[in-house]
């Protein structure tokens, strides 16, 4: 994943590789224009953001709510921030960053609406991935077992799942057009393949580039 | 490690009061080596009642340094990579001039004719000596407590001359409780009539007034966890109660102890000097917010808190943390748990560590 593909237009490959061991990663790492200002919301150890800082020369900053992540993250380098995204991102000025990043995230936080909307407010783009709750063996495992569902997805039992707000491909894209975002590209995957078909039910995880819509800047 | 304090005498030194103090001198030492570019010179700025010894055994006294834990071969600050330098605050009493000092107009040592200082004057005559070092730039500027204070002093200041910044337990201003504990100190030593009117040197110093201010300091440096931790209830050297105002208690043990080895190596009126310098300290003093007052800021910054610590609480840092971020400037910032309070910086070292040595290096790489 070493070249970067233009935001619209061309064909993109059938076959997704690993970027540190995850998918969504290499798609991030894809959409990401070189030089640019980065924030990634609930950035764990701060992997990603070395990565883009050393391959695409982007200003790197991150959000993290454990103090141990924070810790090792700025042990690598990366300047981040130990504190909430629920409600951490009111000092930021408006469109301070390129990108904001929402890694695996979404699903964790408490406010997800006023996330997605304050995203949007410091960053000029949001490149949003979760995994999909729409997906078939997630509906199945629900169907056969009548139980909080447990996949390969959601390996969690529901008592201990840090996932508190669920969500499916067709719930994110009805959110992004309440909140008058406008969606970019997006991306389905399954294992390493791309979905084109059907991705609410065979899409494990999406990947959304969104950017608020001209004349809703509010 | 061997070291040694060198001292510097300057001409002048303009305070931030409109006063001059002439001359000046600062003690001082160094760690490691300077590099031929010049670039890895790193400025440890003590807490109140710290000096220039930060690390190694002193030459004179055999003691280690008060960051020894963190300065040295292989350390957080690595003196195998980094030059690290350490000098004692204006208006101290270990070399540099304080009111202990003579007053070269009378003879005889300044006492209460000391001017009043700042953060902003310590700072200044920091900058006078790495002029006088022949560094230009510093690598980082770090400490904790006061040392925090001036290290953010300093990102203002001098924001050409700062790399970076690592203020630890620290605040841009102090609050209504941190005055208040300093003002419990200073009025002990000036109750005490040995203190007579500042005029002590040569007799009988204000040692009860200063014991007890330092007493009461020590408290604030720890918290209830690790005092319960550390004396509990337990008695000192008695199977029960003595029904007496003797000392009953391993906690009133230990803080006489103290205090009467303060009185040994710290003078009372630097005591009070140093104090109303922190209590002046606030960064956004005649700027419409913090974040106005933050605008000249170039550096980047790592902002340690500790949970437990109740003088210089996290709120504190965050609130540092939020006004550099609201001016998009690249901080990183973490709480770290302990148990022991305020002096977590000088003690509970091992995470701190980590987080400085992953932190210079990344910084020392992207300046070069």
């Amino acid at each position: 994943m070493s070249v970067q593909a233009p935001h619209l237009g061309s064909k993109p490959p059938a076959f997704v590789h690993d970027l540190l061991g995850r998918r969504d990663y290499a798609i991030i790492g894809d959409i990401v224009a070189p030089g640019s200002q980065v924030l990634d919301l609930g950035c764990g150890e701060g992997e990603l953001l070395e990565w883009l800082a050393a391959n695409k020369g982007v200003k790197a900053r991150g959000v993290e709510k454990s103090s141990a992540r924070v810790q090792r993250a700025i042990g690598r380098g990366v300047s981040v921030f130990q504190g909430d995204i629920d409600g951490g991102l009111a000092d930021y000025p408006d469109q301070t960053f390129d990108y904001v990043i929402l890694s695996q995230t979404l699903q964790e936080t408490v406010y997800p609406r006023k996330v997605l909307h304050e995203m949007l407010r410091v960053g000029k783009r949001g490149i949003v991935a979760f995994p999909n709750f729409g997906h078939w063996r997630v509906r199945l495992s629900m169907l056969t077992s009548g139980r909080a569902p447990c996949t390969k997805l959601f390996p969690y039992a529901w008592y201990e799942s840090p996932n508190i707000h669920f969500l499916t491909v067709f719930d994110f894209e009805e959110l992004a057009a309440l909140e008058g975002l406008q969606v970019e590209r997006r991306y389905f995957l399954a294992g390493h393949r791309k979905v084109t078909f059907l991705p609410n039910l065979l899409a494990e995880v999406a990947v959304f580039l969104v950017t608020r819509e001209r004349g809703r800047r509010d | 490690m061997i070291v040694e304090s060198n001292t510097v005498r300057f001409d002048s030194l303009t305070l931030d009061s409109g006063a001059t103090l002439a001359p000046v001198e600062v003690a001082y030492e160094t760690y490691g080596r300077l590099n031929a570019a010049r670039s890895n010179a790193i400025l440890a700025l003590h807490a109140f009642s710290g000096d220039a010894h930060a690390a190694g055994v002193s030459h004179e006294t055999g003691k280690p340094g008060w960051w020894d834990n963190m300065i040295g071969p292989g350390k957080g600050f690595d003196t195998n990579q980094y030059f690290v330098i350490c000098s004692n605050v204006l208006g101290g009493c270990r070399g540099t001039t304080g009111p202990a000092s003579i007053n070269p107009a009378t003879g005889c040592p300044y006492a209460m004719s000391f001017p009043v200082i700042t953060i902003g004057d310590m700072v200044r005559l920091q900058a006078m000596l790495m002029d006088w070092l022949g560094i230009k730039r510093l690598l980082t500027v770090s400490g904790g407590s006061m040392g925090g204070m001036q290290a953010l002093e300093w990102a203002v200041s001098y924001p050409e001359r700062v790399v970076s910044a690592i203020p630890i337990a620290a605040t841009t201003r102090h609050s209504a409780q941190q005055i208040a504990f300093n003002e419990v100190g200073r009025q002990a030593i000036m109750a005490d009539p040995d203190w007579n009117d500042g005029n002590y040197y040569g007799k009988q110093p204000p040692a009860r007034g200063l014991a007890v201010a330092r007493m009461v300091g020590h408290i604030t440096y720890m918290s209830d966890d690790s005092m319960r931790e550390k004396f509990g209830r337990r008695l000192r050297g008695k199977e029960d109660f003595g029904f007496g105002f003797d000392v009953d208690f391993e906690v009133e043990s230990y803080l006489r102890y103290r205090g009467s080895q303060f009185v040994n190596r710290f003078d009372a009126n630097s005591y009070l000097y140093i104090t109303k310098a922190m209590d002046y300290f606030d960064l956004s003093y005649r700027h419409a917010s913090l974040a106005a007052a933050l605008e000249p800021v170039e550096c980047r910054f790592l902002v340690i808190s500790f949970s437990s610590d109740w003088l210089y609480p996290s709120y504190q840092s965050q609130e540092t943390v939020r006004a550099l971020r609201s001016r998009n400037c690249d901080v990183a910032y973490v709480e770290l748990e302990s148990n022991y309070g305020h002096d977590s910086f000088l003690v509970d070292v091992a995470e701190q560590s980590e987080l400085v040595r992953g932190f210079l290096a990344s910084t020392f790489e992207k300046a070069q």
